[in-house]
């Protein structure tokens, strides 16, 4: 994992050496003259090899010296103050929902299998499951927010002024994120119940006169779960990286905006620092998910 | 498996049919240039002129849906290809020898796994420059590890069967017990793979379009069309939802379809 | 045992009920804080520059309108255009025009409660001209040769040349003696600055011992949305109170509100790249200035709101501005495709080339696939755009050269001819178009160095006239500037200038 996390933050860093423009023709604009930008290249040391400075970054960053950002005149860390918070309500509280929306309408669902209301859900989880988040984004802010007024657009406050508001306002960005996962997940541990259901062992229960819920509960959900469980760790993973766009869509000042403002600034530190931070996520779960499986199912090795 | 009862392959069918036979239709014939302009006629509702009306420069917007949609499901199609092609040459070479540059090779996989995209995607777009094509090859990178991945680990198992062990000792070389033996085996673990792929790229390229990183104006694509749109929600909701709606109808198509081929249809 | 699930699915939906009821109940809350007297929420498309240094930040428009607010200098633009005495009272200037003579107005604090002094004044025009490290901070100031307090009222300028448009480049703002901005931003403005949040927002304050008429509103917000869209929908919802620099489009989008018309202030045209193929080729050059029928682009890009120009100046610069080369080139298509055809170019082998658009600015973006469609439509021209990042644009187009044409727009920074026409004399160093013209620079040269008023403006006109004459670049037009802000909130006022100036803006009612 920390070899995967090294190899990341080193991709990071080359790959400023590709895109053109660095901190220095942005911090001029249209005052550059090469003389001016030599010498504050010199200054900034960005004159130096590029594997020397990853070096330095590098050195800083286990000690936790997270560098200066180019772009605020301040330490990466007073950059980031706050926004990993507002990625992480958002990202955690749409995961909840996520959960909250599939567990118990994929279990719903499997109890009438074949029925009219069954027909119609996975009708509709289809539909869900191809909408781009960013688009339900759009459709929330015309609909509840334009129409309705269930919520104000661009009307984000901080929790410090005011907690509720702040989770209020998180509410929609998370379900455009959430709905499509959710519907991923149901059609899942639907299919994966209903897989279970045909199972002897179900069979068996059932002829030992235990209810329907109670087979569910007993026997059925733990195996049903496994695959589920992988995916919803995993889906954490997707719903961090993926966050930018929607940050994007309600204006939201989180990692993945400061993240979009950076690479245009050539702010390299703060990219660097908010890459490792969303890798480290991603790589995690991943991780969190083959512990899960593994320890579940003993025959699957870690690969 | 009889195709003909499976609804989800007939609604599938059906929507994947309609959108690509637009989208050739659009090829040819577009009841105007999606491109033309017209200062008279701007952000007008759908009316029989205009079945979804105008943008904001007075363009048709059901001629630069159709367009935008060539043009996302080309780049989806192509960024597929070149993932698909690229992966199975790097997991099946992986997956067969093993070894360290396995090990070197999957490490870097892993690590542009959870790269952010969009940041691998403008140093890529640096590299190759902007427009249609080399968007394509942008995208196209950023598939390579999960197919990579997919083939590595059928190659992988497949490579301890019994036929590859005769196929060797019958003197076959390893390319050749590769490519033409072991290949072949996994195609049907790959085919829910690619339609997720496809599904996964048309998303990928509209939220980049939509960022602003992606086809070039003044040409047609699906998510810069959304952006533009989201200004004008209060009076042209129909222009936005006329967009999104040929996204959701191209993923929901693709995704029936190979459900109905027996993939089970979601991203991953 | 249905109904156990029915009754957890109905806990889901009262949970999913209370987060939307939350979000309801943060409509109120933060409604109620904005209408906090005198409290204003502004959107700004932009973040600011890194060190909010007014001697360095000067190369964003939108840093420079917001630190408006903050700092002053000895002089500052009013709203007609003219130059009114500030930090200093009153100032005089010899025959020559090369020593200014300033006296310091009394009573005039800093936000730290300090008194300004004649000290404060060397202090912040010798650091902004570089006069200690060599090096100007300030490109206007490069002129200083020596600035010196002769007593405790009297600060007097010396300049290495005679130029007559000195006072104005005296904007550059007073800080105290011995501080960096890098340490704490303290001007003398009707605002003092209170915070800042990266790509979030600005917080300023009315300063209570300004010496002039102070600012109407306690507190402004400048909250930064970069996206158009989002901006627009913020307007909308009440989330913020102001907004400027708005397209026609966005504008109609807010009719509801109350909407301001005024204009950008900057020059924005097809730049092209005089000093390399195919725009080397004046027939080529003016082969598209009478194909781009400016009316025909305002009309598509912007609904027919903007000011055509002609060449590289516009109205607000008064008696400097040349109406009449706004029509220098008619429309004309037939002239257009003989230019084209002399300078070997036909439908079989089309003029085929890139313009360099920043993917941000949509004004420009709008502007240019209006261009682009009108090109295509002569047949002979095939025009692509290149859309960038700012960063990518800077250090490839404008730094660099290394580009075809651009669409961008030209501001200036002080309310001087020269800080539009400057560039293009042919060594400056910001002459990204590789403009190169003998008349020019002796033009200009003209210009700057005399102190007669009338010559001075005849000798611009003459600069601008060379430009259209040459088709240095294609010119389009002055945007039109839409401020919209909520029907509560009067009192904006427009500059000639890229600034916001927020202390006359006040909520009513």
């Amino acid at each position: 994992m920390a070899v995967t996390l090294l190899l990341i933050s080193l991709l990071a860093f080359l790959a400023f050496q590709f895109i053109p423009g660095d901190p220095v023709t942005n911090l001029l604009g249209s005052d550059y003259t090469p003389e001016r930008a030599a010498a504050l290249r010199h200054e900034m040391g960005l004159d130096r090899n590029v594997f020397v400075r990853y070096w330095d970054w590098l050195t800083g960053f286990v000690t936790g010296d997270m560098g200066e950002s180019y772009s605020y005149g301040m330490t990466v860390g007073q950059v980031m103050e706050g926004k990993g918070a507002v990625t992480a309500a958002l990202s955690l509280m749409a995961w909840l929902l996520v959960i909250a929306i599939s567990i118990p309408l994929g279990i719903t669902l499997s109890r009438y299998q074949g029925g009219r209301l069954d027909r119609v859900f996975v009708a509709m989880n289809q539909v869900f499951m191809a909408i781009p988040p960013f688009f339900l984004g759009i459709l929330f802010t015309y609909v509840f927010g334009l129409v309705l007024k269930l919520f104000v657009p661009g009307g984000f406050v901080r929790p410090e002024q005011d907690f509720w508001g702040f989770l209020g306002y998180l509410v929609f960005p998370a379900l455009a994120i959430a709905i499509p996962k959710a519907a991923m997940v149901t059609k899942l541990l639907r299919s994966s119940i209903l897989g279970q259901m045909g199972q002897d062992y179900v069979r068996t229960a059932y002829s030992r006169g235990n209810s329907r819920w109670s087979v569910l509960k007993k026997h059925v959900l733990r195996n049903a779960l496994l695959p589920v469980v992988t995916f919803v760790a995993m889906t954490l993973a997707d719903i961090v990286a993926g966050s930018i766009v929607v940050e994007q869509v309600f204006a939201l000042p989180g990692l993945g905006r400061l993240l979009l403002a950076s690479i245009g600034n050539r702010d390299y530190p703060v990219v660097q620092c908010i890459v490792v931070i969303i890798a480290f996520v991603v790589v995690f779960m991943n991780y969190l998910a083959d512990v899960v499986t593994q320890t579940i199912d003993p025959r699957i090795r870690l690969g | 498996m009889d195709l003909r009862h499976n609804k989800n392959f007939t609604a599938g069918a059906f929507i994947t049919g309609l959108m690509v036979g637009l989208i050739l239709i659009g090829m040819v014939w577009t009841p105007y240039d999606p491109n033309a302009m017209d200062g008279r006629a701007k952000m007008l509702a759908p009316c029989a002129r205009h079945i979804l009306g105008t943008d904001n420069f007075g363009r048709d917007i059901y001629s630069r849906v159709v367009e935008g949609a060539g043009a996302t499901a080309l780049i989806a199609a192509a960024t597929v290809a070149i993932g698909l092609v690229a992966g199975l040459i790097i997991g099946g070479v992986t997956g067969y020898y093993g070894g360290w540059l396995d090990e070197v090779i999957m490490r870097l996989n892993d690590a542009l796994t959870a790269f952010p995209s969009i940041l691998l995607a403008l140093v890529l777009i640096a590299l190759f420059g902007g427009g249609k094509y080399k968007i394509i090859i942008a995208l196209g990178v950023l598939f390579i590890p999960s197919f990579a991945r997919i083939v590595r680990a059928e190659v992988a198992r497949q490579k301890s069967l019994d036929y590859v062990a005769s196929a060797r000792l019958m003197g076959a070389g390893d390319m050749r017990i590769l490519f033409l033996h072991i290949l072949p085996n996994i195609v049907p673990v790959l085919l829910p793979s690619v339609a997720i792929g496809f599904n996964n790229a048309v998303l990928a390229e509209a939220s980049m379009s939509y960022l602003g990183v992606g086809v070039k104006p003044p040409d047609a694509s699906l998510g810069r069309m959304l952006n533009e749109a989201q200004g004008y929600l209060m009076s042209a909701p129909w222009y936005a939802i006329s967009a999104g709606a040929a996204i959701i109808l191209l993923v929901l198509g693709f995704g029936l379809l190979s459900e109905g081929l027996g993939g089970d249809g979601h991203a991953s | 045992m249905t109904k156990r699930i029915l009754a957890l699915a109905m806990a889901v939906l009262m949970t999913a009920a209370l987060f939307v009821g939350g979000g309801q109940s943060a409509f109120a809350a933060s409604g109620s804080a904005a209408d906090a007297a005198g409290e204003i929420t502004v959107g700004i498309a932009s973040d600011l520059d890194s060190s909010l240094d007014p001697h360095v930040s000067s190369s964003l428009a939108g840093t420079r309108e917001v630190l408006f607010n903050i700092y002053e200098g000895l002089m500052k633009p009013d709203t007609q255009g003219n130059l009114i005495p500030a930090v200093a009272e009153s100032y005089t200037v010899n025959d020559t025009a090369d020593e200014y003579t300033f006296t310091l107005r009394e009573g005039v604090r800093f936000h730290n409660g300090n008194e300004v002094t004649v000290g404060d004044i060397v202090y912040s025009l010798t650091r902004a001209a570089g006069l200690e490290t060599g090096e100007p901070l300030m490109a206007t100031l490069a002129g200083v040769k020596a600035v010196e307090a002769t007593d405790d009222k009297t600060v007097v300028v010396t300049l290495s040349a005679p130029d007559a448009e000195f006072i104005a480049y005296t904007t550059a703002a007073v800080i105290p003696e011995g501080s960096d901005p890098a340490d704490g931003i303290i001007g003398t403005g009707p605002f003092k600055y209170v915070s800042r949040s990266p790509q979030e927002n600005v917080v300023i304050e009315r300063f209570d011992d300004y010496w002039g008429e102070p600012a109407r509103c306690a507190k402004v917000t400048f909250r930064i949305i970069d996206d158009g869209q989002a901006m627009v929908m913020a307007l909308h919802s009440g989330a913020i109170d102001l907004a400027a620099h708005l397209d026609a489009s966005q504008a109609a989008e807010l009719s509801g509100l109350n909407v301001l018309e005024g204009s950008m202030n900057l020059v924005q045209a097809l730049y092209l790249n005089n000093a390399r193929a195919p725009f080397d080729d004046i027939r080529v050059r003016q082969a598209l200035c009478y194909a781009i029928d400016k009316v025909m682009v305002i009309d598509l890009a912007c609904d027919g709101h903007g000011t055509p120009l002609g060449s590289s100046m516009y109205p607000a610069f008064g008696r400097f501005f040349d109406e009449d080369l706004t029509g220098y080139y008619e429309p004309d298509m037939a002239k257009a495709m003989e230019l084209l055809a002399e300078a070997g170019y036909s439908s079989d082998k089309p003029l085929k080339f890139t313009i360099a658009v920043v993917e941000a600015y949509t004004p420009h973006m709008n502007t240019a696939q209006a261009v682009v469609e009108l090109l295509r439509q002569t047949g002979m021209v095939e025009a692509e755009i290149q859309p960038m990042e700012n960063a990518t644009w800077y250090s490839e187009a404008y730094q660099g050269r290394n580009f075809d044409a651009t669409i961008t727009g030209m501001d200036a920074s002080t309310l001087t001819a020269s800080a539009l026409l400057g560039r293009f004399v042919s060594d400056n160093a910001k002459n990204f178009i590789g403009f190169a013209s003998d008349d020019y620079d002796a033009a200009y040269a003209a210009a700057v160095s005399t102190t007669d008023a009338d010559e001075q403006t005849a000798k611009f006109r003459e600069c601008e006239t060379i430009l259209t004459e040459n088709a240095a670049n294609v010119y389009i037009q002055d945007l039109a500037d839409f401020v919209v802000t909520q029907t509560d909130i009067q009192g904006y006022q427009f500059y000639p200038l890229y600034v916001m100036d927020m202390s006359t803006v006040c909520r009513v009612g």
